[in-house]
């Protein structure tokens, strides 16, 4: 069987896989990273979402093995050692961007990556038409594009804490 | 999924070998076709050949008066290449709108043009602009590649290597996408330029097709006016629960104006 050899979340490891692993399988059923979620499993709800270098990928789309090398960030990997939460993960705290959550690692990962590429900031229409990869079946998406439009402050420095940026 | 031997080439020489010597194995590249119809089972290779680290594979540049787009190239590449925003915008353009982020980061214009999905974009613009086709053992002019739903002139042991996209003084690309699956309904990608005037159009049939009326209209009189009134025939465009041959017929006038319109 292949090896690959990949970071996760700062951490090498060395595993075995069929040809056919996806990477979802690889982080929830060898290194029980169960926090990125199999949604659809065809590509289109973005409840797997995890990062490979930095860009926010669908992993239930990817092969294990092809991501030999390859530095992955999933949720379990965005906030600090000590617990604090990421921005983004205090924001979607902070605004109630979730009900039942199925959704939500996914489109936490999705909304750092949107943000960190967009430096110059997102309108409500840009958060919107970004989040195209991502379905959420309860929240109507309202408390999570108030909730990313919120930490892309905090992220970009403009703000400090997303009190500020909530008044 | 069934399971498959993996290889990773990197040469060009070494993965047509590989494809050559087991005739059941594919190429891979970003995955985003061939894996979810490897879940389906819709096909069962015995091997899979990672394109991935082929470095002559990869890579955009402008060559003269065109610009040249290696195969491995993913859609978020082309959509924020400088190279392509100043030569083709249009191209960037339609690039930014393939799918949704996740799907640009991963999936590639060689993967797309090779599998020639009815509904796919790209095929609308290498058809439309009149690119050529590099691959591993000969060039191919677009209009003689795309031969049928899912069929290209490719052999089984050929692989795209780049599309050389000449550059046009105008092009625009309209498309109507389902508004679940957000695949292309109907598109038409239009362009005036060293290849002169050209309309293919996506989505409606079995596979990217010119437009010739439309393309004589407008080498007469470029605006979307010269198209407005020109019917496209209904026979053998695609129908099915999204939307009859006959709707599609319509939306190619509509896309085709539109298409006119912003290419200006």
């Amino acid at each position: 069987m292949p090896q690959v050899t990949l970071t996760v979340n700062g951490q090498t490891h060395s595993v075995e896989v069929e040809g056919r692993t996806l990477l979802v399988e690889l982080l929830r059923e060898k290194l029980r990273l169960t926090g990125t979620h199999v949604g659809c499993d065809t590509s289109q709800c973005g409840a797997c979402v995890v990062h490979i270098n930095g860009e926010s990928v669908k992993s239930c789309t990817t092969l294990a093995v092809m991501c030999q090398g390859a530095q992955v960030t999933t949720i379990e990997g965005l906030a600090k050692p000590d617990g604090t939460l990421h921005p983004m993960q205090e924001a979607f705290r902070e605004y109630h961007a979730l009900q039942c959550g199925f959704c939500t690692p996914g489109m936490v990962m999705s909304a750092v990556d949107l943000v960190a590429k967009n430096p110059q900031g997102l309108s409500e229409q840009e958060i919107r038409e970004g989040l195209e990869g991502n379905l959420c079946r309860c929240t109507g998406y309202h408390n999570i594009v108030k909730a990313i439009a919120a930490a892309q402050d905090v992220m970009h420095g403009r703000r400090e804490t997303l009190a500020a940026a909530a008044e | 999924m069934y399971d498959f031997a993996y290889h990773k080439p990197s040469s060009v020489a070494d993965a047509v070998k590989m494809l050559a010597a087991d005739p059941d194995a594919k190429a891979i590249s970003g995955g985003h076709t061939l894996l979810p119809a490897l879940k389906h089972r819709l096909n069962r290779p015995t091997a899979l050949v990672d394109l991935s680290g082929i470095a002559e594979m990869r890579g955009i540049s402008r060559a003269g008066n065109a610009i040249r787009i290696g195969a491995l190239t993913r859609h978020v590449e082309v959509e924020t290449s400088a190279e392509v925003a100043s030569a083709i915008p249009t191209l960037a353009y339609l690039a930014k709108h393939i799918g949704d982020t996740q799907v640009r980061n991963r999936g590639t214009i060689g993967g797309s043009v090779s599998n020639n999905d009815p509904a796919a974009d790209y095929p609308a613009a290498v058809l439309g602009l009149g690119a050529t086709l590099h691959t591993s053992k000969r060039r191919i002019a677009a209009d003689e590649f795309f031969l049928g739903m899912f069929t290209t002139a490719l052999e089984a042991d050929e692989i795209l290597v780049a599309v050389e996209f000449p550059i046009p003084e105008k092009a625009g690309y309209a498309k109507m996408r389902n508004p679940a699956s957000r695949y292309v309904m109907t598109g038409a990608f239009v362009s005036k330029g060293p290849m002169g005037v050209r309309v293919a159009v996506n989505g409606a049939g079995p596979c990217v097709f010119r437009q010739s009326a439309m393309e004589a209209a407008l080498s007469a009189n470029w605006s979307p006016e010269a198209v407005a009134g020109i019917r496209q025939s209904a026979d053998g465009l695609n129908s099915d629960i999204h939307g009859s041959a006959e709707y599609r017929a319509h939306l190619v006038t509509v896309m085709a104006k539109r298409a006119v319109a912003a290419a200006g």
